[in-house]
């Protein structure tokens, strides 16, 4: 994200402890709102949010990432783009992350391949350095 | 949410009433605290409405069976009311697994779920 000044619209919410779950879902609502999400789409682009952020309080060096929220548009359609950013050890095989029950921290294993059930875009960029997850709920 | 959790007991039921955003450590706060009660009062049936949740997640969604589980083991009954299509929709398209829970729509009809599922456990048929 280069400024804050062109697109006045972003929000970034720092990801540390399990209590920033609470500004990551209030940072997705109030981006859905704006967008005119409906609710359907806005409960499942925050709960897909809130298991982004729960895997990166689990993988991530230190717990630590960020959330980027924006607006965007596109083909005549609202919507909201969520990146989830960590400087964690990197996703080693994403297609295995994507996969259903496929888990190496010892949860459900639903993280990734739920949250992509949940959004119309999810992709993934990963290195030894670190994740990016950016997510996409369109408006209908 | 660091109040405790109100409760209330009518008859040998307990009502729970989850409600806002709640972070991890409030979800097992309250765990914690309604499996007290229940063995405290000797609740025989417990009700937990979360219509007043903003998003079940599977970590929610987790402690919810879990704390179902618990319930069970101390003799009592646990019927969920209040899950909204948008949270319904969610949860299956999440693939939390949530089958296996008492649920019903509103408190009233989860009121009459817990009769029946307690006559159900006193004929020694617990399903």
């Amino acid at each position: 994200m280069t400024a804050g000044l062109a697109h006045p619209a972003v929000r970034t919410v720092e990801i540390a402890t399990e209590a920033d779950l609470i500004r990551v879902r209030q940072a997705l609502r109030a981006a859905s709102e704006q967008a005119g999400l409906g609710l359907v789409d806005s409960t499942k682009l925050i709960t897909a949010g809130s298991e982004l952020t729960r895997n990166i309080l689990t993988y991530a060096t230190g717990g630590r990432g960020t959330l980027s929220v924006e607006q965007v548009r596109a083909l005549g359609r609202n919507g909201v783009r969520g990146t989830f950013t960590d400087s964690g050890p990197g996703i080693p095989d994403v297609d295995a992350a994507l996969t259903d029950g496929f888990s190496t921290g010892g949860s459900l294993g639903l993280g990734l391949p739920g949250s992509r059930r949940l959004v119309d875009e999810l992709t993934v960029a990963t290195s030894p350095s670190g994740t990016t997850v950016t997510v996409v709920k369109w408006g209908r | 949410m660091s109040e405790t959790l109100p409760i209330l007991k009518i008859g040998d039921t307990l009502l729970v009433a989850l409600q806002g955003d709640l972070d991890d450590a409030a979800v097992v706060r309250i765990e914690e605290q309604l499996t007290q009660e229940v063995a405290r009062v000797h609740a025989a049936g417990v009700l937990i409405d979360v219509s007043g949740l903003t998003v079940v997640d599977s970590f929610i969604a987790r402690v919810l069976a879990r704390v179902v589980a618990m319930i069970r083991l101390l003799g009592a009954q646990t019927v969920v009311v209040g899950i909204s299509p948008a949270v319904a929709i969610t949860l299956v398209e999440l693939g939390v697994p949530m089958g296996h829970l008492d649920t019903a729509l509103n408190a009233e009809q989860g009121l009459a779920l817990l009769r029946r599922l307690r006559a159900a456990a006193d004929h020694g048929s617990d399903r």
